[in-house]
Parts: C-alpha cells; structure tokens; sequence
C-alpha cells in the first residue's frame, strides 16, 4: 500500500513534536525512520497508527485521504503497528491473544484460528505453540506472534517501533529476513529505530527526523557520517574513554548461585576493581537484573559467596550491604528508585543519613538547592518528583547517592535519555570512578557498554561469560553471545 | 497568583460538596416522609441546645479523635485498616478484664485506671498486631484481615458478656455489671465529659500532628505509603515501618476503647465501639489526610451523632441518619475533588 | 441417604445462592479491572428496597428488579468516580460501603418486622421426584435455580466466548486491548454496572427468600458483602471457584446452626463468625506465596525441598487482574 503523510503538526502543549512533515512511502518498500531519541518518529507513528490525531494535515493510503481514529480503525484501513514493548496479554494463551480483537460470532473459532497461524509459521518460519501462555514466550516470539496477528487482520503496512531491543541474534536475523519477504510481497514496511547499523542494513531508504522536521531523506549507498550528521545536526564526538580501573581488588563474588522461577545462573566468579566499570550485556530477562539484586544483597543467592574487601557480605540483608557502601540504582525510576508525591527536598532527606528525630527543613532546603544546581536539574526544592522531565528524574537519582560509595550498580542508567543527558551522566558516574567506586551496569545498548565499561560479561539465559575485556572486543563478538553463540 | 486562585477554586468546590451531601440526605428525609429542615434544627438543637448536650459531644469526640489520629498514621503508611473496629473493641475488652482483676485490690483507684488505660492500649496493639502479622508475612489484604478480626472481636465481646463475665443471674445485652464509681473517670460537676479523656485527645492529636509533619519517622512513614520498594531501596527498614503504623494505631484505637468503658460506659457493652473506628476512616478521607484538619471535623462528626440520638423520639426518624449525612459528605468530597482535577486536566 | 443430610445440602445450596450472586457480581466486575468496595452495603440497601417495593407492590418479581436497579446504580456511583473521575476505588467503594448500610437502616424503619411475600417455591416437574438428587437440585425458588445457572454462564462468557476474551484483556492489559478495538472505559462501565445489578440481586434474594423480611440491624446481613469480596480472591477470579467458595461458607453456616445445640455453653453469635476466620485462613493460603520473606528464606533452603516447596505455593497462588485498580488512558 502506497502511505502519504502530508505536512503533518502535531503540538503538545508548547512543544511541537511534528513539524510539517511531508513523507511518502510506496508499497514493497522498507522505509527506515532515524532519529534520536525526542526527534519525534514516534508520534508521527503513532498518528500514522491513530493513537494520535495529526492537528494539520493528510494521511492517503493508495492515494485515497483516509482518517484514522484510532488504533483499532488503523488496522482497519490496513496499518498495523508493533509496539517497542509488544501490546500482549501476557498470562493468556497465544491463541486467545489472536482472537481477542477479531471480529466474528459470540464463539470463537479457535481451530480457524490456530489453522491461520499455522500458515503464517510456515511461511515465515516460526515455531510457535498456539497453546503456550504468552508470557512463556521470549520478547523475540511474542513480536512474531505481533507480526502474525496483525497480517491476520489484514495488516498492508507494519510500523516497528524499535524492534530489535531485547531480542536475540538468530531472532534479529528470523526478523529482517521476514521483513525483506513482506516487501517483496507488496507491503510497505516502516522500520524505527535509532540504530544505524540496522537501518543500513535492512532498508531500501531512509527518512531522518530531527526536533519535530524532516531533515532529509537518504538511499543507499549510504555513508554513516551523512546519517550522524543528519540526525545530530553536526557529528558528536565522543568524548575520551577515560578509565580508573586500579587493578585492586574491591568486590568479589565467589560461585555464586541465584535462582528464581524463570531462571538459574550457576557459579559466577568476578572480582571487581576499584574505580572499575563492569558492563553486563544481554537481553533483557538473561539474567542481569537477578545478577545485580543479588550483588546488592535485595535477593539472596542460593549458593555462593559475596565479599567486600574482606568483609563477607553472604545472605546478609540489604540493608547493611548498603552500609557497607553498596547501592543499587533500579531502572524503574517512578516504579522503584523515586516516590511520587514526595518533593524533591524530601527525597534528599531521605537518601541522607538520619541526624536526630525531627527534620531541619531549612538544612535540607539549602542541600536540595546546592543538589540541584550541581546537578542541573530543572526544578525547584518543593517540586514532586513526577513532575520532572525523565531525565531529570535520572538525574535526582544520581544526585540522591551518598559519598562515598564503595560499589554503584545500575540498571539501564541512560535508557530513555538523548545523548547529552547520557554523557553528562557518564561524567558524574565517571567521577565516582576516580574516587574509587566501582560500577557494574546493564544497558541495551552495546554502544554504551563497550565505550564505558572497562570489562564486560554477556548474559544468555542465565549463562555468563567470562569477563570480556573491552578494548578486546567488537559489536560484532558481543552481539553472538548475546544470541547465545560461544557459551 | 497561580496559588490563590487554585485555593479558591478548592473552597468553591467543596462548598459544592457540601451543599450536594445537604440536597441528597434531604431527598432521602423526603422519601422518608420527614421534612429535613426540622431535622436539620434538631441536630442541632440535640448537640449545641445546651451545655449538657455539648458535653455529650465531646464525650463522642474524644473516642472518635483518639481513633482518627491511629488512622492517620496507617493511612500514611498506605495502609487500610479497616480492623480499627475491633482494635477499639480489644481495648475495650483489655480495660474491662484490667479493672476486673483489679476491682478488689487495695490499689488505689488512680492507679487502677491508668492500669485500665495501659491495658486498652496493649489490647487494641494485640488485634493490630493480628492484622499486621497476616499482611506482612502471609500477604493477606489489611482490609480482610481486619474486617475478620472485626467480626472475631464482636463475638469475643458477646462470648465474654453472656459468658464468663455474664451479670450475677442472667447474662443480658444491656452488657456486664458496672464497676463501683471510683473506678469511673472524674467528670466535670454535672457533666458527662471528663477533663483526663480530653486531655488524652488532645495530647493524642497533638503528639501525631508533630510526628507526621515533623519528623524523620512521618516524612519515612509517608515514603512507605507512596512507594514501598522505592524506600526499601532507599535503606528504609518497611517492614518495622508497617509495624509501627499498625502498632500504634492499634495503641490510639485501644485507648479509645478505654475511654469508652473508663469514661463513657463503665462496663463492657456489645457495641462498645460504637462504630468510632469505621467513622474515623471517614473523618480520616474527609480531611484528606491532614492532622491538622482531624480536630474540629471530628468534633463535627461527633455533634452529628449526638443531635441525632433524639431524632427517633422527636421526629420517629432512625438514628442512623447522621451516618447517611457523614457518608454523603465524603462521598462528596471525594467526587467534588475528582470533578476539579479532571477541568484543570482539561485546562 | 439421611434426610437430615439431604435437607441440609439442599439448604445450603439455597442458602449461598445470593451469596454466589454477589461473589460472581464481583468477579466481573474486577476481571475488568475496576475493584467494587460496596458490596456489603448494596446488599443491605437492595435487600431493605427490595423488600420494601415487594410488600408496597405484592410482587416479589418488582422486588427483584428493584434490587438489581439498585445494585446497579450503586456500582454506577463506583464506575463514575474511579474510571471518569480516577479517585481512589477503594475510598469510593469503602464510603458506598457504611454510606448504604445507613441508607438501609434509615429508610428501612417503617418496614422493620413486617411481613411480606416471598419468592415462590417452584419444584421443577419430573425432575423433583427423582430420589434424593430431586430433593437437593430441584425443589428450589427461581433464585436459586438461576444462581445454578449462572455459575455456568459466568465461566462460559468470560473464558469461552469471544467478547469474554476481551473482558479478560481490558482487565489484564488495557492499553492492548485498546489497540485491538475494545473500548476500555466504556465497557469497564457495562461489567461494572452489569455486576453491580448481580450484586444488587443478592439483596432481594435474602429479604425475599432465605432470611425472609427486614429486621434493621439484627438482619443477619452485615458482612455477607465482605465474604461475597473475599470469595472473588479466593476464586482467582474464577466463577467456578468463587461459588464453591460460596457453598463453603454456606456450609459453616450450616454446621453452627447443627452444632448449636450439642454446645450450649456458646452463644450463637460466636459460631456465626466461624466462617471469617477461617476465611482469613484460606485467603493466607492462596496469598502466602506472594509474601516477600518467602523467597528470602527460601534460598536458604537445600535444593530438593526449595523446588518442592515453591511449587506447592506456585499452585495454590491466585494472582489478580495486573490492571486491577488502576484507571485507563490512552497515553
């Protein structure tokens, strides 16, 4: 199907996020859509795919103006969008999560339902079983289930929206080779992401957005500096590596064992350094997140032993891991790391050791405004955490740990932010390095850890490597054992 | 600017509330066939007419202060506890079995009652700790915890008056043998209000006034309620926590028993409660969780109460017609507010 | 077969049918991700009114629908106030809870002890002289036979046909089952008003059938609305579940009144709480898995009994809709 986005504005509040965009995307063709985070790819996915509607401006499929008002009436013109974050049920069988939104009598028919999947799996290659509960499947599986559910209803062009967070190396390759088979079928295929390397790979042509327009509309062959360029606006250096690795031992574990329902990691040994980063790559579920509770004493290993220094921190409960200068950094900011309806100077009050029995507003006034300016968070003492922006929320988490630390561990410490916020957060974690703390943290991007990090473990299903050290290693190496290849 | 104008736009939609609770609690008289505004004037007449019957409100008001203030602190910690009820029961209980033991005893009667006091305490903290022990540690909703220990602590009460504590003859509803006078709290000549249960309320509020606005264990309490992982990330010991909004709660709850058979009753009765405890959840949502608010809306509920005790023999109406006019306040209230944050949304 | 017994299951069926009522009622309504405090009152409320319009009226069919109406506006009041206007469910549902109760009892006064109709006895033709299993299934009123009925439709209609699907999604997940086309609010508005008037049923159901008449406070009813809410956890969610649970309560009822005479020593206010306790039990024991210090002192366990031990929690856990109490926006 031919798409027409025609000077498309879109504004929220003050900010306007699309700025006469005017793009055309002709069927049997993967168009890719760059940007970094912010640049507004998004929302013009989602106006395409009716979560929002366009304040100005024209959608035509196959040259016919079409309004789209929702995300239902999207796949009814034939547009279908796959969120970052799969839009499933996940305590629900795969078949049931076919049926629910498809039209027909007050009884399903499961057998019809299961013979269609059947022959979208063999076309594609899946393997599937209709009766598994979703949430058994990988994030790999449930975005194939996605795909086959919405070519089932009838889907002629598919947004992706960041597709190849989280998934395996084989499922990257299942993906982009069912892709390729879609385009050559006829359907228009819209590709988002701010991977470059991907997008070079996989589409026909490229469109990049950068604050609300569209800068530029690029076909191979393509040069990465022209991309960087167009994104960015001027090509970011990135700052010298700077390491503080000491060589001195700090934090060690020794075969140590977690377990939870979903997952076994077995006999891990790593010793940490002072003023070392440990990166830990894999995808998302692997592990990492167990690995990093575990080290900050939140979930208690099943076997093996936690030491700081010499100081032997086994089984433990958290709370003197976290005298003993150990603190854990969770990546659910508003979920698990901020308190919604708490002021900015509370939250400070709060990360600071208790000084008597009844709070000296005026101190922790005075405090909260040195944090902030220190940390240039836009707001003021007496703002709600909820109310800040997400990086600046990031930001407050930073500015909340206490000095001196012995070991800082992060879950995802940049997701979700443009890349100033991201060098700027680097800066005042490498800080911490210099004065000695050590940093293990998990990232999706491998860009990230292998040019923070000063040695890296890959996690697979609960497997880990060995440490990798990074100036040892490439993308490329990180990527197969991530998808399980090497263990 | 900004601020005054969102503080009159609070003022005008909770006068609104007000006048919508008024309109529906006067369809409601209609659809009873009474005319409202007599009975609007003989509330009152029944709780500010005359000194006596003010007296009598505050001695409803110091119960339901002393429950509201509890409820306060587990509501800060984003706890529900509905078991307040029993927990006002237990005290009660506890204060009754105290003065029991101690009736013949050559202690003297002062001591007698602190003793009944401190017992009430410990009793309302024994069925908080029951709630307690199910939510932490068996993941067991406070809500039904409490509701079950509710309905426990009423059949206890039952068990224990036509039982073991039964009257000598007969066990009656009418409750378990009053004790001598010296074992009564010290009125006001002529009154039935004692000045020690109003001191007990004011101190009471006053002491979880400073501890929730002030203090290192309110603003780490507040943390708990809001987001629990968030704090124990943050080094927070939850679990103590809970704990203590339950414990102490519990302890508010069991003195207000205590004034209940000290002050009030001066024995134990079936329905010693007397529902203080459900209505200090609403006088508790009522202020929005504000101490500071928890005094003189309290006194407010309690005049509704007692100008209402009369409205069966004046007016041949049920009592239970405060109970619809304090729920339909705070239901008000609460759809008034949701009503304004949705057109500043809008805005 | 003792006709003791066989009187006895018979009443017992009879006797939780409101009850199932109610716990179904809820059920519905949470599965759609909308937690209905209420109950407790409405049924107090909807049996006072039901009664009330069937003694004015002689028609307990007026009485019913009265009931149901009413139920049904109550959790329009909880539907209104969490999914337009996102208050608190629980605050709402709580203030609804006392706010009816006294509703009863106040508007209840002049109906106090009166005698009224009741629902007719209807043995089903043929089936009724069946020997024992007649007795038991088919010498009921209409109630009860449709509370038969709708444990059956309850579990057809949200796990078999296609808009229960979706009432399981909107539940679940709601921003999934928007893109997929389901009006999210909209129909949280339809399940929570359809299971209030279910709910609404149950109180009509008791003043006009199994606890016939209106007697204020000493109508036996306040706290039958908690256990009703109390079963739909209990259940899982399950209508199946949650009306077994019914009959479960039904049946401790039972045993007090049987045991009452051979215990003298006890008033019968104490064996009438004996169903809540236990009931606190039963929710432990689906809820004990979900506990914190469980996974903590589990590790500490040797292998062989660690797995053991985490599965037979894994079993009896029942997990709520994820989506339960939380309000819906698209973005």
């Amino acid at each position: 199907m031919n798409v027409e986005l025609i000077n498309i504005h879109k504004w929220f509040g003050p900010v306007h996020a699309n700025d006469g965009i005017t793009l055309r995307i002709p069927s049997g063709v993967i168009q890719g859509l760059l940007g970094e985070n912010g640049a507004g790819k998004s929302t013009l996915m989602k106006i395409l795919s009716g979560f929002y509607q366009a304040d100005e401006g024209e959608i035509r499929l196959d040259g016919k103006p079409v309004k789209i008002e929702s995300p239902a009436d999207a796949i009814r013109h034939g547009v279908g969008m796959l969120h970052q974050d799969p839009l499933d049920f996940p305590p629900m069988r795969v078949v049931d999560n076919l049926l629910i939104g498809h039209r027909g009598g007050l009884f399903p028919n499961r057998a019809e339902a299961i013979r269609a999947m059947q022959d979208l799996q063999a076309r594609f290659g899946f393997n599937i079983d209709p009766y598994a509960y979703v949430d058994s499947l990988t994030v790999g599986e449930r975005q194939q289930l996605e795909i086959m559910r919405l070519l089932w209803l009838g889907a002629r062009v598919l947004i992706l929206d960041e597709p190849t967070t989280g998934i395996s190396a084989n499922q990257k390759e299942k993906l982009f080779a069912t892709l390729r088979a879609l385009a050559e079928q006829g359907m228009t295929v819209i590709f988002v992401s701010h991977k470059l390397e991907e997008v070079e790979e996989l589409c026909h042509r490229v469109a990049v957005l950068r604050q609300g327009k569209l800068v530029g509309e690029v076909e191979p062959p393509y040069r990465t500096e022209d991309l960087v360029k167009l994104m960015f606006g001027k090509v970011v250096l990135p700052e010298d590596k700077t390491h503080f690795d000491s060589k001195e031992s700090l934090f060690r574990l020794e075969n140590l064992s977690i377990e939870d329902y979903r997952l076994q990691i077995r006999n891990v040994n790593l010793t940490v350094h002072r003023g070392e980063v440990i990166g830990l790559a894999g995808m998302e579920g692997s592990g990492q997140r167990q690995f990093l509770q575990a080290c900050a004493g939140i979930i208690r290993p099943v076997a093996g032993e936690i030491y700081l220094g010499e100081k032997r921190l086994t089984g433990r409960p958290y709370r003197e891991f976290l005298e003993a200068g150990i603190t854990y950094v969770p990546a659910a900011r508003l979920e698990e790391g901020l308190i919604p309806g708490l002021t900015l100077t509370e939250h400070f009050v709060l990360a600071e050791p208790q000084n008597g029995f009844v709070v000296n507003r005026q101190k922790a006034e005075v405090l909260t405004t040195q944090r902030i300016a220190d940390f240039s968070i836009k707001g003021v003492p007496s703002s709600t955490v909820e109310s800040l922006s997400g990086g600046n929320q990031q930001r407050a988490l930073l500015a909340m740990l206490r000095q001196p630390l012995s070991v800082i561990l992060l879950e995802h410490p940049t997701r979700g932010l443009d890349i100033e916020s991201t060098i700027w957060i680097w800066g005042k974690l490498k800080e911490r390095c210099r004065q000695g703390t050590a940093i293990i943290f998990t990232s999706a991007d491998l860009e990230e850890i292998l040019h923070y990090s000063d040695r890296i473990l890959v996690f697979f299903g609960g497997k880990v490597s060995q440490p990798i050290e990074a100036t040892k290693t490439s993308v490329e190496e990180l990527g197969q054992l991530i998808g399980g290849k090497g263990f | 600017m900004v601020r005054t104008s969102s503080r009159w736009t609070n003022f005008v939609f909770q006068l609104l509330a007000i006048v919508l609770a008024l309109a529906f609690t006067s369809l409601v008289m209609v659809l009873a066939k009474a005319n409202p505004l007599e009975a609007y004037r003989n509330i009152v007449v029944g709780s500010l007419g005359s000194i006596n019957k003010f007296s009598d409100v505050l001695v409803a008001w110091v119960p339901l202060l002393l429950a509201t203030s509890g409820l306060l602190v587990t509501y800060t910690a984003g706890l529900w506890n509905i078991g307040v009820e029993g927990q006002i029961t237990l005290g009660a209980i506890f204060t009754t079995w105290a003065l029991r033991v101690l009736q013949d005893s050559t202690l003297s009667p002062g001591l007698i009652i602190v003793i009944g006091f401190l017992s009430g305490a410990l009793g309302g903290m024994l069925w908080a700790s029951v709630v307690a022990f199910l939510r932490i540690y068996g993941g067991v909703n406070e809500i039904f915890g409490g509701l079950g220990m509710n309905f426990v602590a009423t059949a206890l009460t039952i068990w224990l008056i036509f039982g073991p504590w039964k009257r000598p003859g007969i066990g009656s509803m009418s409750g378990t043998e009053p004790f001598k006078e010296t074992l009564w709290l010290p009125t006001f000549a002529g009154l039935r209000i004692s000045p020690w249960s109003l001191v007990i309320g004011i101190i009471g509020i006053a002491v979880i006034y400073i501890l929730l606005q002030g203090t290192y264990f309110g603003l780490k309490l507040k943390a708990v309620g809001r987001n629990r992982r968030a704090a124990f990330l943050l080094g927070i010991p939850t679990t103590q926590y809970m704990w203590a909004a339950f414990l102490l709660c519990g302890l508010f709850a069991g003195l207000a028993g205590a004034v209940q058979v000290l002050g009030v009753y001066h024995r134990l009765i079936p329905s010693i409660s007397s529902g203080y405890g459900f209505l200090g959840m609403l006088v508790a949502m009522l202020i929005n969780y504000q101490p500071a608010w928890a005094a003189p809306v309290a006194m407010f509920f309690a005049a509704l109460n007692i100008g209402s005790i009369q409205l069966p023999i004046v007016m041949k109406l049920d009592s239970t017609l405060s109970g619809v006019l304090q729920g339909a306040l705070v239901l008000a209230v609460l759809l008034m507010d949701g009503v304004r944050q949705r057109l500043l949304r809008r805005r | 077969m003792d006709t003791v017994l066989v009187i006895g299951i018979a009443g017992i069926l009879a006797s939780a049918a409101p009850i199932v009522f109610a716990a179904i009622g809820e059920t519905i309504i949470e599965r759609a991700g909308v937690i209905n405090l209420s109950v407790n009152g409405a049924i107090l409320l909807t049996a006072m009114a039901g009664f009330a319009v069937a003694v004015t009226t002689g028609s307990v069919v007026w009485g019913l629908l009265v009931g149901a109406l009413i139920g049904a506006l109550v959790a329009l009041i909880v539907a209104f106030a969490s999914i337009t206007l996102k208050q608190s469910q629980v605050a709402v549902g709580f203030v609804l809870a006392l706010l009816c109760r006294d509703l009863a009892y106040f508007l209840g006064n002049p109906y106090m002890g009166r005698s009224g109709p009741r629902l007719p006895h209807l043995p089903v033709p043929g089936l009724a002289d069946i020997p024992v299993l007649g007795a038991i299934l088919f010498q009921h009123d209409l109630m009860t036979y449709m509370s038969f009925a709708l444990i059956v439709l309850a579990y057809v209609y949200i796990f078999r046909t296609r808009p229960g699907l979706v009432l399981q999604g909107i539940g679940e997940r709601p921003a999934a089952a928007y893109v997929r086309g389901a009006n999210v609010n909209l129909l949280r508005y339809v399940y929570t008003v359809v299971g209030g008037a279910l709910i609404g049923l149950a109180g009509p159901m008791y003043s006009l059938s199994v606890k016939a008449g209106w007697k204020g406070t000493i109508s036996g009813l306040d706290g039958i609305g908690w256990i009703a809410l109390a079963l739909t956890i209990f259940g899982g969610w399950n209508p199946l579940r949650a009306a077994l649970g019914a009959y479960f309560f039904a049946l401790l009822q039972w045993l007090g009144l049987v045991l009452q005479p051979s215990l003298p020593n006890i008033p019968s206010q104490v064996l009438q709480v004996a169903p809540f306790p236990l009931m606190i039990l039963t929710l432990l024991l689906v809820n004990i898995g979900n506990a914190e210090w469980v996974d903590r002192t589990l590790a500490g366990l040797p292998e062989k009994a660690r797995h053991a031990v985490a599965r037979v929690l894994r079993a009896m856990r029942t997990s709520p809709p994820a989506a339960l109490g939380m309000p819906f926006e698209k973005e």
